[in-house]
């Protein structure tokens, strides 16, 4: 059923903390049909990508935000029946770009003619953010009067999303960071996150040679936490190396099993990650938070796993919930299933939300040793490399030394030696490695 | 402290007056010898003989008319309706004469009309009634609601002490059904002072009456819910308890105001606006109001059931407001 009326097509919100999203690419365009339902764009926000459905049936009688564009969730993007309008574009159409001053920046290359650089397909500056937001309630704008705050970068609990005057209040009891995001979602948000409309600065002409290629969302969100989390932890690496003998006989014998009656392949990252949620229950700091003036621990792990994303494009952390429930099986079915998920885009923005500690496994490509940027707000993040055979020094039973051929993994930790202790993260390796030198069987 | 039924401790504070002060007297329909409709004067003529304790003729005019003239003359009468519904037949006397002398030429009229009011009983269209906002609309007239017996005792009397004409609602359906510790020396209980009847923190609801009682058993039941509910009984509704409301109300954020009288032009009506002029800004929610449909009380249980407030429609208010 075709609809009339006007319907509004808004980016729509992709996780709790996720506040703005790109539109990448228009899959109708204005003056097409498209069902209830049907595709209508892509989006990509910082944490995945995912199509956006039609709302109605229908003419796309409008289409607001263009390709590349990034705009705040529930900004209206375009418009699936009614009158088509004419009004709407001109305020789509950023106010004229820093033009003159991106051509003063580049001035020095002398050469170059009078015409200054066309100001590409420049990002439309955010419309402000209220723009189709739940609605703000008299005591909620108060308070965000009072405090100064942006009530649209609180997550809201209330009637559709809104943000009702508990959680603004937590927001500002919480020294605005918490917001009201459920405990296990501490948001990873940045506060303040740079905002896109600034891109232009740096774009202008390329020097000869060089191509141009506009930052995705995620590259901006991956370079972003990056940044921050270097500036917010104080990241100190240890290192330890693991005879894995061990591990790979019982993975020779786990694996017809797992292949023929599950599909899954028992790989080294199963074990090392079971391994650790094990030992992390030793560890809860290492499991832990700091949490502004508090130290948060806690009875499970969210067990998060780094994986890269379909050419390369960037990296997303997946998370394992409750990881301490799961075996071997469990484990390597869900690795499996997340990496899969991950690399063909159907992560879901709760999939990456949540983890209490992360695994990094870069061995892969042989790299035997790392010091990897610890995923905030979590406080150490553990990698794991290639598995190398070495000559290594055994002992035997009457202590006499021998060198044999082992294979060899290092292992190293990465942690916030503002809440983890070397010491501590020491002990953490120490038994670890123990759990992975005495491995039998399945582990359980 | 004696326990006692809210009925009795009505008695309790009128025979409290009438020992104390001989001006005050009580004049109704079957007061005196048959000790009234619901038996709040039983024995009353006994103790203080006919000419305190007048057996009128059925006519609300001449009870209340009576009542106004004696007050004039410096007596403290108290008028008793049988049931509310009919005070309609004494409007006259008690709009255009009782609550304007005193502007008029400088008279005052203490006098106390005491009214069974409200439903739960099928007692059907002319005996179920809440009037009050009709006469809460009237300056000059004062307007008493009490919910407890410790309240019914001392509100009585602050009404009969008071210089002005109040109607002194009382809850039929509360008569025998609460019962309650009550003090037995005399007290009374200021006019135009609200009572906390249950802290909260998340939600207010503003009533008075018998709807004390359900907005209770709601917020027991939104306690389930991790909701924390304050009831705040307003106890007199003219003049009412402005600062209080409002101060639970920039409180909790959230307010349900909940009576057993029809919706339109309630009283709720008057709380509601005044939350919305005064306390805005500290509003995270619209203010909700509960009450009758605008209908006549009916008979039939069922029916009356469906008009009248209950404890589930109540808790279905506090949880469409907890998750606004």
């Amino acid at each position: 059923m075709a609809t009339d009326t006007a319907v509004d097509v808004v980016m729509p919100q992709m996780g709790v903390s996720v506040s703005e999203g790109t539109v990448t690419r228009w899959l109708k365009q204005e003056g097409e049909q498209i069902e209830a339902d049907e595709p209508l764009l892509e989006i990509s926000t910082d944490k995945v990508d995912t199509e956006v459905p039609s709302p109605a049936s229908g003419t796309v009688t409008q289409i607001l935000v263009q390709e590349g564009e990034t705009v705040a969730v529930g900004t209206k993007l375009g418009q699936i029946g009614g009158a088509a309008a004419e009004a709407p574009a001109q305020e789509a159409e950023p106010e004229a770009p820093a033009e003159p001053e991106a051509a003063a920046e580049e001035a020095p290359a002398a050469e170059a003619p009078a015409a200054p650089a066309e100001p590409a397909p420049a990002p439309a500056a955010a419309p402000s953010s209220d723009n189709g937001k739940a609605f703000v309630s008299p005591v909620v704008a108060r308070i965000a009067s009072e405090h100064g705050v942006d009530p649209s970068q609180i997550a809201g609990t209330g009637k559709g999303g809104r943000v009702t005057k508990k959680d603004i209040l937590a927001f500002v009891e919480s020294g605005g960071q918490a917001a009201a995001a459920p405990a296990t979602a501490p948001a990873p948000e940045a506060p303040a996150a740079p905002k896109p409309a600034a891109a232009p600065v740096a774009a202008g002409t390329p020097l000869p040679g060089e191509t141009i290629e506009p930052v995705t969302a995620m590259r901006r969100g991956v370079a972003e936490h990056m940044r921050r989390s270097l500036d917010t932890s104080a990241h100190v690496t240890s290192a330890i190396e693991v005879d894995f003998s061990k591990v790979v006989a019982a993975r020779e014998a786990l694996k017809k099993e797992f292949q023929a009656n599950y599909g899954v392949n028992p790989t080294y990252l199963v074990f090392a990650a079971r391994a650790t949620v094990l030992t992390l229950a030793d560890y809860p700091y290492v499991n832990g938070e700091l949490r502004g003036d508090s130290i948060i621990t806690r009875n499970f792990v969210n067990l998060g796993i780094a994986v890269e994303t379909q050419e390369g494009k960037g990296l997303i952390v997946p998370v394992i919930r409750n990881a301490e429930t799961l075996n071997m099986l469990g484990i390597a079915k869900a690795i499996a299933d997340l990496a899969d998920r991950a690399r063909n885009k159907k992560l879901v923005p709760d999939d990456v939300q949540g983890g209490t500690f992360t695994i990094t496994n870069p061995g892969g490509y042989g790299t035997f040793h790392g010091t990897p940027v610890i995923n905030q707000p979590q406080s150490a993040i553990l990698g794991t490399y290639a598995l190398v055979k070495r000559p290594w020094v055994v002992s035997d039973e009457q202590g006499n030394d021998a060198i044999a051929i082992r294979p060899m993994m290092n292992i190293t930790l990465t942690y916030d030696h503002r809440l983890v202790d070397g010491a501590y993260a020491g002990r953490f390796l120490r038994d670890l490695r123990e759990r992975l030198e005495s491995w039998e069987g399945d582990g359980d | 402290m004696a326990e006692l039924t809210y009925l009795q401790a009505i008695s309790d504070g009128l025979r409290t007056e009438m020992r104390r002060d001989k001006r005050v007297f009580l004049i109704g329909e079957d007061v005196g010898v048959y000790g009234g409709a619901f038996k709040v004067s039983a024995g009353f003529q006994e103790e203080f003989g006919p000419w305190r304790v007048i057996d009128a003729p059925l006519a609300e005019t001449a009870i209340v008319g009576g009542a106004t003239g004696a007050a004039m003359m410096g007596l403290r009468p108290v008028a008793e309706m049988q049931f509310a519904d009919f005070i309609s037949c004494a409007w006259d006397h008690l709009v255009t004469i009782a609550a304007k002398q005193r502007w008029r030429a400088g008279t005052p009229v203490p006098i106390v009309v005491r009214l069974p009011s409200g439903g739960g009983f099928s007692g059907g269209p002319f005996h179920s009634q809440n009037p009050e906002s009709s006469f809460a609309h009237i300056p000059g007239l004062k307007c008493v609601c009490p919910a407890t017996p410790e309240d019914a005792k001392g509100l009585l009397i602050s009404a009969i002490e008071d210089p002005n004409p109040v109607l002194y609602f009382e809850h039929k359906h509360l008569y025998r059904r609460i019962k309650a510790e009550v003090p037995e020396e005399r007290y009374t209980t200021p006019l135009g002072k609200a009572r906390t009847h249950r802290e909260g923190s998340d939600i207010s609801v503003i009533t008075w009456g018998a709807m004390v009682y359900t907005a209770e058993e709601a917020a027991q039941q939104l306690d389930a819910d991790g909701v924390s509910v304050e009831v705040i009984d307003l106890r007199t509704v003219m003049p009412w308890d402005k600062p209080a409301v409002l101060e639970s109300a920039r409180k909790t954020s959230k307010v349900l105001v909940l009576h057993e009288d029809t919706r339109t032009g309630g009283f709720g009506a008057e709380i509601a606006a005044t939350i919305a002029e005064e306390a805005f800004e500290d509003l995270d929610a619209p203010v909700k109001r509960i009450a009758a449909p605008d209908t006549p009380v009916p008979f039939s249980p069922a029916l009356e059931k469906a008009f009248i407030p209950q404890v589930e429609d109540v808790v279905a208010g506090l949880r469409e407001l907890a998750e606004y």
